[in-house]
């Protein structure tokens, strides 16, 4: 007697959903986002936050940095699906090796007039967020740390006047001297 | 040829400096300049399909016949779309194919012109890598990193897109040199430490097994000697997958059969009572695990792979050994003799026995009729009339598949095609195409359905084109059998859409196309038909072998369970499965 009627077997496997920082360094070549972002949706991972640069010009090397849950056994997987595309050079689980150095930063739009202007800026100072433009109705702050120092901002900055937020995504490092090409 | 070339001549110099003899594709616009290059010269052998996903396959065929990299040529827009199918087959069996398509010019790009798609996205997740080729001084480089890339590590298929505009440009040729990709390097030594391990967990193992796959295959027919040289050596059991099949011959009396949801009773409990599984280049794949908690308990398993991602990504293994099959089977041996491993062991001996009590259970036993053909018994005749020629097996896909990898034995590799991993209908014919070309005096017979014969049944006009005389030998049983079958077991027996009521005449099909046609539906005059079958060496033939309508395949792995719950074919009669309707279809699982 079946207990299914699908000609697919039932999941087995149930472990622990871990948060990961994934560092994956590719050649800047047209299309290469793509393909990694094509393989976490084709494959059913998700993306907590995605960041890209190219940080070796003369090599054209990009760096990706992408925040993903997943159980132990996808986080391996998702390494080595990476790895299987062409212009990959190299994937780190950052978390996997320590608890890396993650940073974010947001542009910051708060508008109002009298003591919310005060508010504002008394906050900002607390948050060490800088005014990197402003009228007499609003400023914009630059502010960088952590995501969740930058939610606590936000969530703040959301009852003096909060008009809207762009914010970078997490880069990440691993601590210590040595690189992640040397590890 | 000195000087510059036109991006078409690039094109076809490469391939020729790649070794290419022959090209399948369809022409179209955006590769016109490509044909017209293709018609002034005669290095290379252009086969003209009938739709481009024949193309697909038929190189598919090409090149697991031989080992070579199978190539495809397509013009832009539905040339393109119509090989997807083809490229994500490919792909799921690692088969190596070079597709080139044609595009629009570059300043037409991203404006929805004539025959225009997005071919690098489309064809990105169904490809190990493709390129979109933006400057001529690019393509000589792309085209031979694009065999570099298809034919190394894991093989798959890969496509280069070439606008119109850069086929008409004149630039420079460069020669294939030693390619060292600077981000793509495969491994293809194993660690020297798990291969001792693994060879120490072997030595000692009471219940070993071997389990072989594709990867032997495509490592190449060096990787197959040494797989025998290995089960000689050890005088371990073995067994593969569909796609491994020929790796180690069938008459072997290590032997076990094929594993799997349609593998050996033998095969499946061996698998599932194991204590040391040797996996050789194979994956683990749902057709072959059931459920995974179940799958195996009580084994300690050793991964040989050349992918990574292919290792611990539905069942953990203890040692996996990252590599190439060939080189680490090498290692392996080359190790074992070192150890003086293996003396003759009592636990094997009682392992032997306990597997001869298995075999005695003839799981795929059926039962015989006199009157009317049995698919098995049609494959077990083509077997016995075609087993001392030169013969290469494709398949469609379902029930006569699965029945051709239970009943025909193969004793040598790159002698059976088949889709495996997709599970392509409408495979077979296309792909025995691509193996009569590359095998021009050997016997290629496409064991097919009805309903799966009807997806490529336009290649029979390629077929009489080029006089290849290729073997359609269908198991017509009326019905899309596999997929009645699950709805016989799984859907209260409602045959919803799987009957085909208007089935074509096909010895008057085949007749149509300049082929020849013939029927058998007597077990008695089967052997007569299959040699005039035979004797055909100027046309394709249809062979239209009525068979028993409602034969289900067996043995079988239910839905959802373990290699121990298996269904044998002999514990349920046909009657008793044809009778079953609602509720009682499912009893009988």
């Amino acid at each position: 007697m079946p207990k299914t009627q699908s000609h697919y077997p039932e999941p087995t496997q149930f472990e622990t959903v871990e948060q990961h920082t994934l560092s994956i360094l590719v050649d800047n070549e047209p299309g290469v986002l793509a393909r990694v972002i094509g393989l976490f949706s084709g494959r059913g991972y998700n993306i907590d936050s995605l960041t890209v640069s190219e940080t070796e010009h003369e090599k054209h090397v990009s760096r990706i940095t992408i925040v993903t849950k997943a159980t132990p056994m996808v986080l391996a997987q998702m390494r080595h699906q990476l790895e299987r595309l062409i212009p990959v050079h190299r994937v780190i689980d950052l978390t996997r090796q320590g608890t890396p150095l993650q940073r974010e930063l947001a542009l910051v739009k708060v508008a109002g007039l009298g003591d919310d202007r005060v508010e504002a800026l008394r906050l900002a100072e607390a948050f060490r967020a800088r005014v990197v433009d402003a009228s007499t109705t609003h400023f914009i702050f630059e502010v960088t740390g952590r995501s969740t120092k930058i939610d606590q901002f936000l969530a703040l900055m959301a009852d003096i006047g909060l008009v809207e937020v762009s914010r970078t995504g997490i880069a990440a490092i691993s601590r210590g001297a040595r690189g992640m090409l040397q590890s | 040829m000195a000087g510059t070339m036109t991006g078409s001549e690039i094109v076809l110099k490469a391939l020729v400096d790649q070794g290419v003899e022959h090209i399948f594709g369809y022409p179209g616009g955006a590769v016109l300049p490509i044909y017209d290059e293709l018609f002034q010269q005669d290095k290379l052998k252009h086969i003209l399909v009938r739709q481009e996903g024949g193309a697909v396959h038929a190189a598919e065929g090409y090149a697991r016949s031989t080992g070579k990299v199978g190539v495809v040529l397509v013009t832009s827009g539905p040339g393109l779309t119509n090989a997807v199918t083809g490229l994500t087959d490919a792909l799921m069996d690692s088969i190596p194919i070079v597709c080139i398509s044609g595009q629009v010019p570059t300043h037409l790009i991203g404006n929805d012109a004539f025959q225009e798609c997005d071919t690098v996205g489309i064809t990105r997740p169904c490809t190990k890598h493709n390129w979109l080729v933006k400057r001529l001084e690019d393509l000589p480089r792309i085209m031979h990193e694009a065999f570099y890339v298809a034919r190394t590590g894991r093989p798959g298929p890969v496509v280069i897109d070439i606008p119109k505009d850069i086929q008409f440009q004149s630039g420079t040729y460069s020669p294939p040199k030693d390619i060292k990709h600077k981000s793509y390097q495969p491994q293809v030594r194993g660690d020297d430490d798990l291969i001792a391990k693994a060879v120490e967990m072997l030595a000692t193992a009471k219940r070993p097994l071997i389990y072989s796959g594709g990867g032997v295959i495509n490592s190449g027919p060096k990787a197959s000697k040494l797989l025998r040289e290995l089960v000689k050596l050890t005088g371990f059991p073995i067994t593969s997958t569909l796609m491994g099949l020929g790796a180690y011959p069938a008459s072997g009396k290590e032997w076990l059969g094929m594993l799997g949801m349609h593998g050996t009773y033998e095969a499946n409990l061996a698998m599932h009572d194991c204590d040391v599984m040797l996996c050789v280049g194979a994956r683990f794949d749902d057709r072959i695990t059931g459920r995974t908690d179940a799958f195996s308990p009580g084994s300690r398993k050793i991964h040989i792979d050349i992918d990574p991602s292919s290792i611990n990504k539905n069942v953990r293994v203890e040692v996996p050994i990252i590599g190439d099959v060939g080189y680490v089977l090498e290692a392996m041996i080359a190790k074992w003799k070192a150890d003086g491993a293996g003396a003759a062991k009592p636990a094997l001996k009682s392992w032997w026995g306990q597997i001869g009590k298995w075999r005695e259970r003839d799981s795929l036993a059926y039962k015989e009729n006199d009157q009317v053909i049995m698919p098995q018994y049609a494959i077990q005749r083509l077997y016995e009339l075609t087993k001392d020629r030169e013969t290469y097996i494709s398949t469609e896909v379902g029930q006569h598949q699965m029945w051709a990898a239970q009943f025909y034995h193969f004793e040598e590799p790159n002698h059976w095609l088949t889709s495996g991993g997709l599970g392509t209908m409408g495979y077979g014919m296309p792909a025995a195409i691509g193996a009569q070309l590359a095998h021009p005096k050997a016997l290629v017979v496409n064991i097919a359905g009805d309903a799966s014969i009807q997806m490529n049944m336009q290649e029979m006009s390629t077929a009489v084109q080029f006089r290849l005389p290729i073997k359609n030998f269908i198991l017509n049983n009326q019905y899309m059998g596999m997929v009645r079958q699950w709805q016989q077991l799984l859907h209260g027996n409602r045959r919803s859409s799987s009957y085909v009521e208007a089935m074509p005449d096909f010895v008057k099909l085949a007749e149509a196309y300049g082929g020849v046609g013939i029927r058998c539906d007597k077990p008695g005059d089967l052997d007569d038909a299959i040699l005039e079958m035979i004797k055909v060496t100027d046309r394709p033939v249809l062979f239209d072998c009525r068979v028993a309508s409602l034969a289900n395949c067996f043995p079988m792995i239910p839905s959802g369970e373990a290699h121990n719950k298996m269904i044998l074919g002999d514990e349920v009669s046909y009657e008793d499965i044809d009778d079953a309707i609602g509720e009682e279809g499912r009893q009988l699982v």
